[in-house]
């Protein structure tokens, strides 16, 4: 029997399941070795049995908890897509602001209407088996992880830092170009998209397990910069990882 | 009218983005209940970009939404730059011009034909027709792609673009690249005729509905306006941009996390069947051509044909990218120096998003850093119309099987093409006390 996927959204964007659509062809052949059983953004039929639970986006209320436990226990599998679910993301920057502040400015007077709390990662609320990075994901990584799975072997997550992918595409130095780059303790994966197309590595892949020893120590020296100075500006999409430290 | 019962209750609709659910409840032939109704997660992106500095702003703003990621930028990109007295270079809004044509083909290809076409096929997602319809959904699929292509080369990524940023783009594609585009795209034509075709075929399944209301869009000489213009209204005519709340007037309701809006009347539309009622005299000639074809005529009343509107848009954005990219050949794209001077103020962006008018303003510091934001999302300004619509179209089909009354409510709120997590993403901040 092909085995069973159900694709679900919590706060976000869905940039990540867009990704999914956008593999195109590549879509006709996944969807030919995997049942999708539910996928509210593209279909209308929806399946409680599956194997594999594919999860999109932050849990920004109490009602989501409880929806996302469900989830994994119908689910043998749980994949965490993209930075919002694997890392809070965007939505954690509302974190460093009095809540109550935040609420009021957005609905004045009527901001008890709307439930709200600190965003977090899903596996702040369960565990979690893989991750699938980015923001948006890299759509061949999430084929190739899905691959891996239906295979039965383990996926192969980068745990080294952007640095290495934008030397190996010959890529001049984000530095020695006089700007900032969240490169050098940033998780790689994504064949440094950013500096490759001219700008910054803005770090929605999140932190590389142990920035300290796996950094680019020369590069950072060469600027005269540490690897604390890189991870204090980790602020646009580590603010849940650097909050919760 | 027999005294029928009727329950409707279709908690979080599928195949749109975000969450929402249909609400219908006739008792003995009267309706006690029609509502469509926001309970998408509010993520508050207010609180994210006030202090921020001006060149992280358009980087979470695009994080709105990823289906119309491209026109946030832009907008964020726009506003930003009317704050700081920015003008960007011709090559910089020929490009930004481009990529907002890719994202419209791509959300509409998107929209059209893997989410509305199933209901027209009666089957409840495109999955049951890449075994029955495997020709057509690969022409789908090849279109699509192309867009995505066209976002990729211009914009760096296809989702959340990485090198447009404040006064230009940080990377410029090749002359080569640009011409193999042109090529492509020019052979796109055909595919996108055949996908007209096939939805001209089913045509008969849109429901029959009419209801005139009031059209927004944006309107400029001698363009069909999507990345500028004033903002035009059938009903009251033009205005500039930075006058948007005189069209907007947000308000907040109980069952709704996105914030709704009304001008001349009770609710107004945006989208492609506003920009067609409002602009279709300069659209390209293919376009017109495909109207045509499709018996969309203007002005349209028909809120399921928006989907049709997409499609005319579709021939319009795949010509207007071949001109766009014969006149950058024509002055030889170049890498131009970007240079960014913060200064305290204001700023509007207004674009044409593949769902309709979208705005972004912000307020910045002398330092740059945002000390206020407001930004205004299509789909907060047709949940109004939706709801009108609901009301105007419930009354009139009580009779029929409730299957079908439920499909024909869900056809409705999907023809609009709703981005929920867009409309509930950024609302109005007020400056830090």
């Amino acid at each position: 029997m092909k085995p069973r996927v159900a694709i679900f959204d919590f706060a976000c964007c869905e940039g990540c399941e867009l990704q999914i659509v956008n593999l195109e062809e590549d879509v006709v052949g996944l969807v030919s070795a995997v049942d999708v059983v539910s996928f509210r953004e593209a279909m209308k039929e929806h399946s409680d049995t599956y194997d594999i639970a594919i999860v999109e986006g932050s849990i920004t209320r109490q009602s989501d908890e409880a929806r996302l436990k469900k989830i994994r226990q119908n689910a043998k599998i749980l994949i965490a897509l993209g930075a919002c679910a694997c890392i809070s993301g965007i939505n954690a920057l509302k974190n460093t602001r009095n809540l109550d502040v935040v609420k009021k400015t957005v609905y004045g007077d009527k901001a008890d209407w709307f439930e709200t709390y600190p965003a977090r990662p899903i596996d702040a609320v369960v565990p979690v088996d893989y991750y699938v990075r980015g923001c948006p994901i890299e759509k061949h990584e999430f084929l190739s992880v899905v691959k891996s799975l239906l295979l039965g072997k383990q996926p192969e997550i980068p745990n080294y830092p952007v640095c290495v992918e934008c030397k190996l595409a010959e890529n001049q130095c984000v530095f020695e170009k006089g700007m900032f780059c969240l490169g050098p303790v940033t998780r790689a994966g994504c064949s440094a998209r950013c500096p490759s197309a001219g700008n910054i590595c803005i770090g929605c892949r999140g932190l590389v397990d142990n920035p300290n020893k796996e950094s680019e120590r020369e590069v950072l020296e060469r600027f005269g910069l540490s690897v604390n100075d890189i991870v204090a500006r980790f602020t646009l999409f580590g603010t849940y990882q650097e909050v919760s430290k | 009218m027999k005294s029928v019962d009727v329950h409707v209750h279709v908690e979080h609709l599928t195949r749109i983005e975000g969450h929402g659910n249909i609400i219908l409840d006739v008792e003995k032939g009267k309706i006690k209940q029609c509502q469509w109704q926001i309970t998408e997660a509010p993520r508050f992106f207010e609180a994210m970009v006030v202090g921020r500095t001006w060149d992280d702003i358009a980087e979470i703003t695009s994080r709105i939404c990823g289906i119309c990621s491209i026109a946030h930028t832009e907008t964020s990109l726009k506003a930003t730059e009317a704050a700081f007295g920015i003008v960007p270079s011709e090559q910089t809004v020929l490009l930004r011009k481009l990529l907002l044509h890719g994202e419209n083909l791509q959300s509409h290809i998107l929209h059209a034909c893997y989410l509305v076409l199933p209901d027209l096929l009666g089957v409840g997602s495109v999955f049951p027709l890449i075994q029955t319809h495997t020709e057509a959904v690969l022409t789908i699929t090849r279109v699509h792609r192309l867009a995505n292509e066209l976002c990729e080369l211009v914009g760096g990524r296809t989702t959340h673009p990485c090198s447009t940023v404040v006064n230009g783009f940080t990377r410029i594609p090749s002359p080569k690249a640009l011409e193999t585009f042109r090529g492509r795209l020019e052979d796109a034509l055909r595919d996108v005729q055949t996908i007209a075709e096939i939805v001209g075929s089913v045509g008969g399944k849109f429901p029959r509905f009419e209801r005139e209301t009031e059209y927004i869009a944006l309107a400029t000489k001698g363009e069909y306006a999507l990345y500028d213009g004033d903002i035009a209204s059938s009903d009251t005519g033009a205005i500039p941009d930075d006058r948007y709340r005189e069209v907007t007037n947000e308000y907040i309701v109980p069952h709704s996390t996105a914030k709704f809006t009304k001008h001349a009347r009770d609710s107004y539309m945006v989208g492609a069947l506003a920009r067609y009622n409002i602009n279709h005299a300069l659209l390209t000639p293919g376009a017109r051509k495909a109207a045509k074809k499709l018996g969309l005529a203007a002005p349209c009343h028909k809120p399921y044909l928006i989907s049709v509107a997409q499609l005319v848009e579709c021939f319009h954005s795949i010509e207007g990218g071949m001109k766009l990219i014969d006149v950058l050949l024509d002055r030889g794209p170049k890498s131009e120096p970007i240079s960014v001077k913060p200064k305290a103020g204001k700023g509007v962006g207004a674009v044409e998003a593949p769902r309709g008018l979208l705005i972004h303003e912000y307020e910045y510091d002398k330092n740059g850093v945002c000390v206020a934001a407001d930004c205004v999302i299509p789909t907060n300004q047709n949940h109004a119309n939706i709801q009108k619509d609901m009301e105007a179209l419930a009354p009139t089909i009580l009779e029929r099987p409730e299957k079908e009354i439920e499909l024909t409510l869900e056809m409705l709120v999907r023809a609009y093409d709703p981005c929920v997590s867009c409309s509930t993403h950024l609302l109005k901040v007020r400056r830090r006390s």
